[in-house]
């Protein structure tokens, strides 16, 4: 009676949604979101007996009431979207990085060791962050070679290897904690350098040099909520980061290669390309970003080290990864509406005296309508008039 | 544009009510005042529950209704606390609590950027040394109810021994971490219970974690399978009372006390009681204070004395004559005559502890430097150790003799 079969795919390296007109997978996707609202409401109708509209807005409020809370939003967003975009080169060539939670981790531990025995150092802030951003980024790279070198020589298979990796770097996380504790015996390593600021990402102008500024002129403000942001690099980096992945997924060689070898390596060895050397450099290239989100996390946000320091981001960044096809831009939006859906349910919680879990719901449901429209995306449904057999 | 404006308006506001705040005068402003509260987990995780019901007393106490009050709950110690702290002051809130240790930092960070609200970090440990006028720690006397718990242990302990089933008075103890305030928990039990049975000691055990079910278990079991016939604990789960309680069905002498929460539900046979804080005394000694618009104190404590402390319960299996002596042992703590930390009966090293200098100064990340300069204080005098007076949160960190670790996650 009806008959599912899968789109037929013309654009194997474009990224777009295969088959269907792209628009038309976007309006499908927008359906989606639309009905997961309608689904949500009325889901929280029956459970808190609450106007759906006023806990949107509560959302809403929630994220965007104040400069500061949006640049919060944007600093988790670009966290996220970091690990995302490092995760693409990945993913592109079908190599399943589940290690990115691992990658991070290891990439904030580099920092924090930087912070912790460099604070104390004359080196100057912005070479001290440097350096620790490569530390950080050499760490994550570390963590992304050793799978994919296992990978290239032996074939060994590269989902359970990077997942396995994320256990050593939390074990690695909780052999450090103690010895790094503040203070001794606490088992938590604290705000770290929270007198002298060391090794912060802080703002480009500082709060003291905007209150010496004209405070009536409109451009204080505007650099008040730009550079005066400290948050702002950490916008910044994961921007250019975000561009540039972009163009070397899609205009480059190194690109080209990887949606080769992702598609075929068959038909990337009949081209003459290096597979094993694609497949090391992407995943140096992927685990040195997420590492980079790790120094984002303990540099940019947290100022600490801890298990939690990646927070499941590194797994929540695959889905942001996959439902964009490795299009960065895509990944973009897909991680503002997760940071939202994050930072709202929290709003939601508190406004209303709910459980978290109230809130975990509605993003449950959200991300369940978006997942299951790239069905419908991949898949046509046919109605045939033949009975019987047909199914 | 409009965001600049409302930022411009919030500061006004701030700045309008910090100078209000001089001339509070009491009840009149109650109903305006607005609280936030930021707990580490929620009303399922036992040690939050305590905080939440405390704090909930306090209102009442002070006369602060529900909707004056924000929750936060679950709240990370990261920069989600920072971002939380913000976040209230933004809502207008004037006084600020967190409940775990980890979030005081975050507290510290966001009380530098206003000083014109009240942060008030539970069990935290620097509003003495940071210098900021707003930053309140709170922590009970949390010692004295562990002794009383010992006591209790100790009698169960005695009559063990004095009808012949017991001939070592071999005590196990479950403890989170060797930090301070497990140290000075532990020992408080221990002196409890040598105040009854001259002759015990006691070995403690490390989960490296403040509540693991499991991990709290097997640490019981191995403390049991060593010898002990008492089981002590600094975790928050109920996993070791548990475990004694098997032991104990199978036919093995053994007995367990509780912290926190009362453990008869999970042990109606082996839990002897639990050492306990009633947290409403000091949020309610705090908030009124606030209120009242008089200047804040850095530490608040409440022992017996003010009700900051209780234990339990007392199960079926203890002793004869405990509710008498523990009735005793309280009256001595409140009337001042007995002394947890009395230095005749201990000693360190073999020596008597005639003076132990503490520096208060907390060190910066790579322990090179001092990060804030505290006291150093002369914490033994009049014959003992002064607990959980020059700070809120304990600090009474001597090894004393009779005590073995068996396991230190620090090294």
């Amino acid at each position: 009676m009806i008959h599912i079969s899968k789109r037929v795919d013309f654009t194997l390296f474009k990224g777009k949604a295969a088959g269907l007109n792209r628009y038309v997978g976007w309006g499908v996707r927008l359906i989606a979101v639309l009905l997961s609202l309608v689904v949500s409401g009325l889901i929280i109708f029956a459970i808190t007996r609450l106007n759906p509209l006023k806990v949107y807005g509560v959302m809403a409020n929630g994220v965007f009431g104040t400069p500061r809370r949006t640049w919060a939003w944007l600093r988790d967003l670009a966290l996220l979207l970091c690990i995302s975009v490092g995760l693409a080169p990945a993913f592109k060539m079908r190599f399943w990085n589940i290690g990115a939670e691992g990658q991070v981790l290891v990439g904030g531990l580099a920092t924090a060791a930087c912070m912790i025995f460099l604070g104390g150092s004359s080196i100057p802030s912005v070479p001290l962050l440097i350096l620790m951003a490569f530390a950080a980024m050499a760490a994550g790279a570390a963590w992304g070679v050793v799978p994919a070198v296992f990978k290239a020589r032996w074939n060994t298979n590269e989902t359970l290897f990077t997942l396995m990796m994320n256990y050593i770097a939390i074990q690695l996380t909780l052999f450090f904690i103690p010895k790094w504790e503040h203070p001794k015996g606490s088992n938590t390593v604290g705000l770290i350098n929270a007198v002298t600021n060391r090794g912060w990402i802080t703002p480009i102008v500082s709060a003291d040099a905007i209150s010496k500024m004209d405070q009536n002129a409109w451009t204080t403000q505007l650099i008040r909520n730009t550079v005066g942001q400290s948050y702002f690099i950490n916008v910044l980096i994961v921007a250019a980061i975000t561009v540039g992945m972009y163009f070397y997924l899609c205009r480059s060689k190194h690109g080209y290669e990887i949606a080769v070898v992702g598609q075929s390596e068959n038909t990337a060895r009949y081209a003459a390309m290096n597979v094993k050397k694609v497949i090391i450099r992407s995943m140096t290239l992927s685990g040195a970003i997420c590492g980079l989100g790790g120094f984002l996390a303990v540099a940019g946000a947290d100022h600490t080290i801890s298990t939690a320091t990646a927070g499941g981001r590194g797994f929540v960044a695959i889905i942001v990864a996959w439902l964009a096809r490795f299009n960065t831009f895509v990944m973009v939006l897909i991680s503002a509406m997760l940071v939202f859906l994050e930072k709202g349910a929290i709003a939601i919680a508190s406004e209303f005296s709910l459980s978290n879990d109230v809130s975990n719901i509605i993003t449950g449901i959200i991300l369940l309508f978006i997942l299951g429209s790239e069905f419908f995306i991949n898949y046509e449904i046919k109605f045939s008039k033949r009975s019987g057999k047909g199914a | 544009m409009k965001k600049f404006l409302a930022i411009a308006l919030c500061l006004v506001m701030v700045l309008a009510l910090c100078a209000c705040k001089t001339g509070n005068n009491g009840k009149d402003n109650n109903d305006k005042i607005k609280v936030g509260v930021i707990l580490v987990g929620d009303e399922n995780e036992g040690y939050t529950a305590a905080h939440i019901e405390g704090f909930k007393e306090a209102m009442k106490n002070v006369g602060i209704s529900e909707d004056q009050v924000t929750w936060k709950y679950v709240i990370h110690e990261n920069a989600e606390c920072y971002d939380t702290a913000s976040d209230l002051v933004e809502a207008g809130c004037k006084i600020i609590f967190s409940n775990s240790y980890g979030h005081q930092s975050y507290m510290v960070q966001a009380a530098q950027e206003n000083p014109g609200v009240v942060f008030c970090p539970a069990t935290g440990d620097t509003a003495n040394v940071c210098g900021l006028p707003n930053v309140v720690n709170l922590f009970p006397y949390t010692y004295e109810s562990r002794y009383v718990s010992g006591v209790v242990a100790g009698m169960k302990l005695k009559e063990l021994m004095d009808n012949g089933t017991v001939t070592d008075p071999y005590i196990g103890y479950v403890g989170a971490y060797p930090y301070a305030e497990v140290v000075s928990g532990y020992t408080a039990f221990f002196l409890g219970i040598r105040s009854i049975v001259p002759e015990a000691h006691m070995d403690v055990m490390y989960t490296s974690s403040w509540f693991d079910l499991n991990k709290e278990n097997e640490t019981a079991k191995a403390l049991m399978a060593r010898g002990c016939v008492i089981i002590g604990q600094h975790a928050d789960s109920t996993g070791a009372p548990s475990a004694v309680e098997a032991a104990l069905a199978e036919g093995k002498v053994a007995y367990s006390v509780g912290y926190n929460i009362d453990m008869l539900k999970v042990a109606p046979t082996a839990a002897l009681t639990s050492a306990q804080n009633n947290w409403s005394v000091l949020y309610t000694n705090v908030l009124r204070d606030f209120l009242d618009g008089k200047t804040m104190q850095h530490d608040y404590t409440a022992g017996y004395n003010d009700n900051g402390v209780m234990i339990s319960a007392l199960g079926s299996s203890c002793a004869p004559g405990t509710a008498e002596k523990v009735e005793e042992v309280i009256a001595g703590i409140k009337a001042g005559t007995l002394h947890v930390f009395d230095i005749n009966t201990f000693t360190v090293g073999g020596q008597k502890m005639e003076s132990y200098v503490f520096d208060f100064s907390t060190m910066n990340a790579d322990y090179t430097a001092v990060q804030y300069e505290g006291q150093k204080i002369e914490t033994i005098s009049d014959g003992y150790f002064h607990e959980s007076v020059y700070r809120s949160a304990p600090y009474f960190d001597l090894r004393i003799d009779g005590i073995t670790e068996l396991t230190d996650t620090s090294n």
